[in-house]
């Protein structure tokens, strides 16, 4: 099965209908793979419209505590690349959303650029996410995902001056995943000005959907990206959350994020 | 120095930049400031000179006549890195990226640190240049070099062990990256060796290069020829690509790196990245090399007596020059170490430190295959008295263990808690 829909027009169909789009983010295997589908069944009940399934990975170097501990048990619990691609052809084929991988390039590398974009357009997958991939490294993957019609995902951050942004914007498709602050994952952001006047360089130096992440957490957060940016990313807080109230409260956590539909 | 691809940051297919877009603004800092610095003489100068008033330098060549005699091969020169200050050759790279800091700005510097020594290294600096310090130290290394990191704290950094992953080496470059992206602002990352991304390989390797051009004009009025072969231990490769810069260009002169063999290579229980057929190319830590990793891309758990070459990637300046074959590499076990550290102490009155133990394993080797007119030249790239705890530990020494059970006792008697902090 491969996409017929690229990841931009999934996005702006969807964006239709609602003024601000979530994507959710798990850790594969973690915290066990029967866990996972049941996290992810319901996050597509709470209407989350695109998820990252983030595979483990042994030196998660922009990860924060929380996912740095969540890639670990999963890989202590045994978790394998293949097990992870499998899971997420599983998700693709049963769930009408966009999903997406996330993990560090040495995966990819070690599996074949080819092959790994390959299997995730067999899989029904829509993009990926390799943070520590910049464009200057990319020539290769670029060619592997956009031969493909999968989106190659990057990254903006408020170090990203404006003349790097539009070089990150020509290689770019499907959304650009524009990172809220410095730090890694997992920590607070302030939803002010400073953020405001960034996110007003990134819609003007791309026409992708843009999607916000880091510290992202809670309905006033959410509400504050709307008209702002397309996508409001939660990461770290449900990966907290479940590891607090269990995966009973992801549906309604989520469900709270936003006006229903 | 060495042959690089039109591509900046690339020694054949080895090297790179994989780093996270919130970095790449100052690692764009960095390169310029780098770029000034080569090509301003004033700074090498001032460098040198430092070296020069603060650390030793030139350090001497030692001429190992006990040892030559013992082997009946090669004369066996040692250059003697142990004898910078801080008692290893980590001090030249972080007074050179200190210097390099003063010119950008920073005020802080954070460091990982293995055995301790670069850790020990950059907290001198720091203390020296006014910065503040921060150390990030696996778990299981700062209990295993509590002295080093006594003196960390004493020279006024913090010590951050870290508790994720294996808690070693690796897992303590993660965490001064993750802490490198939230203050990039006013803080460098003073990486300890000729890895990581572009361009700390080629920056830290000039920095080493003081070395080799030492040994290289020492050893010429010495004998007035150059050696046959010149041997260093490889953990990350910066004090080996620092003596062999020296004689990179010299085709006549055999370049050997000795990597941890550990328990042994066939036990999967080493570090031996290049010597081995255990590793494989991949991308971490921001750029591509040989790693010891699973068919995945996880990275697997190594094993050496010596923790500062108990690292999973190694220089992609090396991996370039072992796959041209420039650089011939082999192993010495932890036992092999030992004997050949305690050989030396023995017979020259010197204390190389384990690390740097590997490569006179492999220099005493091939040794007697040298005819007497030919000279070989090891690198001390560090001295081992320091790490007394270690090196007392590696020769299960019993009047050592008695010592510390009752220095133990003492302090148990004394019932008080002395300044812990």
């Amino acid at each position: 099965m491969s996409t017929s829909m690229t990841l931009e027009d999934s996005i702006r169909a969807k964006k239709q209908d609602r003024d601000i789009l979530l994507m959710t983010h798990i850790v594969l295997g973690h915290p066990s793979f029967e866990e996972g589908m049941r996290i992810v069944e319901a996050m597509v009940d709470a209407g989350v419209e695109v998820m990252e399934l983030q595979i483990p990975f042994s030196e998660p170097t922009a990860d924060g505590p929380v996912i740095l501990r969540a890639n670990q048990q999963s890989l202590e619990n045994g978790a394998t690349v293949e097990r992870c691609l499998q899971f997420a052809e599983e998700c693709a084929r049963r769930f009408d959303i966009s999903f997406l991988l996330m993990t560090y390039y040495n995966i990819l590398f070690k599996y074949g650029l080819e092959a790994f974009a390959q299997r995730m357009a067999d899989a029904g997958l829509y993009g990926a996410i390799v943070p520590d991939l910049p464009p200057e490294e990319a020539g290769e993957y670029l060619e592997a995902m956009q031969s493909r019609n999968l989106a190659p995902i990057f990254i903006y951050t408020p170090t990203t001056d404006d003349t790097r942004m539009q070089l990150i914007a020509d290689v770019a498709e499907g959304l650009v995943y524009c990172v809220a602050r410095r730090g890694v994952t997992g920590s607070d952001t302030h939803f002010d000005e400073e953020l405001d006047l960034y996110l007003a360089r990134c819609r003007a130096a791309t026409d992708l959907p843009l999607a916000l992440g880091f510290g992202v957490k809670d309905r006033a957060d959410v509400d504050h990206l709307v008209g702002r940016v397309d996508l409001a990313v939660i990461g770290t807080q449900t990966i907290r959350l479940i590891e607090e109230s269990g995966i009973e409260a992801v549906k309604p956590f989520i469900e709270g994020l936003r006006d229903p539909s | 120095m060495t042959e690089t691809n039109a591509k900046a940051g690339y020694f054949g297919e080895f090297g790179g930049s994989f780093i996270p877009e919130i970095l790449a603004a100052t690692f764009a800092e960095l390169l310029a400031a780098y770029g000034d610095a080569r090509s301003d003489p004033a700074f090498w100068e001032e460098y040198k000179r430092l070296m020069s008033t603060y650390s030793g330098r030139p350090t001497p060549l030692t001429y190992a006549e006990n040892l030559t005699q013992h082997f009946g091969g090669a004369q066996i020169y040692i250059k003697r890195e142990d004898l910078n200050h801080t008692g290893a050759h980590k001090a030249n790279n972080v007074i050179g990226q200190g210097l390099l800091m003063k010119r950008m700005g920073k005020t802080r510097v954070i460091a990982e640190t293995g055995a301790g020594q670069h850790g020990v290294a950059t907290a001198t600096m720091a203390a020296k240049f006014g910065f503040d310090c921060t150390i990030y130290m696996g778990e299981v290394d700062v209990r295993r070099q509590r002295p080093n990191v006594f003196w960390m704290e004493r020279l006024g950094a913090t010590v951050v062990p870290v508790t994720d992953g294996t808690r070693t080496l690796k897992d303590a470059i993660n965490e001064a990256f993750r802490d490198w992206v939230t203050n990039m602002d006013d803080t460098h990352y003073a990486l300890g060796t000729a890895c990581g991304p572009h361009p700390f390989p080629e920056m830290v390797t000039w920095f080493q290069s003081l070395i080799g051009e030492e040994a290289r004009a020492q050893i010429l009025k010495e004998r007035g020829t150059l050696p046959s072969a010149v041997y260093a231990c490889v953990g990350g490769g910066s004090n080996a690509l620092g003596i062999f810069s020296g004689f990179l260009d010299d085709a006549d002169v055999k370049l050997v790196g000795v990597e941890a063999g550990g328990h042994g290579l066939s036990t999967g229980r080493h570090a031996a990245r290049l010597a081995s057929d255990d590793a494989t190319i991949g991308v971490a830590q921001g750029y591509k090399t040989f790693f010891l990793q699973d068919g995945d891309g996880q990275m697997r758990e190594t094993h050496s007596v010596a923790a500062g070459l108990d690292y999973v990637g190694v220089s992609p300046i090396l991996s370039n020059l072992s796959e041209n074959g420039r650089v011939r590499f082999e192993a010495a076990s932890d036992t092999e170490v030992i004997d050949a550290l305690s050989l030396t102490i023995k017979k020259e009155g010197l204390i190389p430190a384990l690390e740097s133990s590997h490569g006179f394993v492999q220099a005493f080797k091939d040794a007697p295959n040298f005819s007497k007119d030919e000279a070989i030249l090891i690198n001390q790239s560090g001295r081992g008295d320091k790490d007394i705890f270690t090196v007392a530990d590696a020769f299960d020494d019993p009047k050592w263990r008695q010592f510390i059970q009752e220095k133990a006792a003492e302090y148990a008697a004394r019932g008080d808690n002395p300044d812990v902090d």
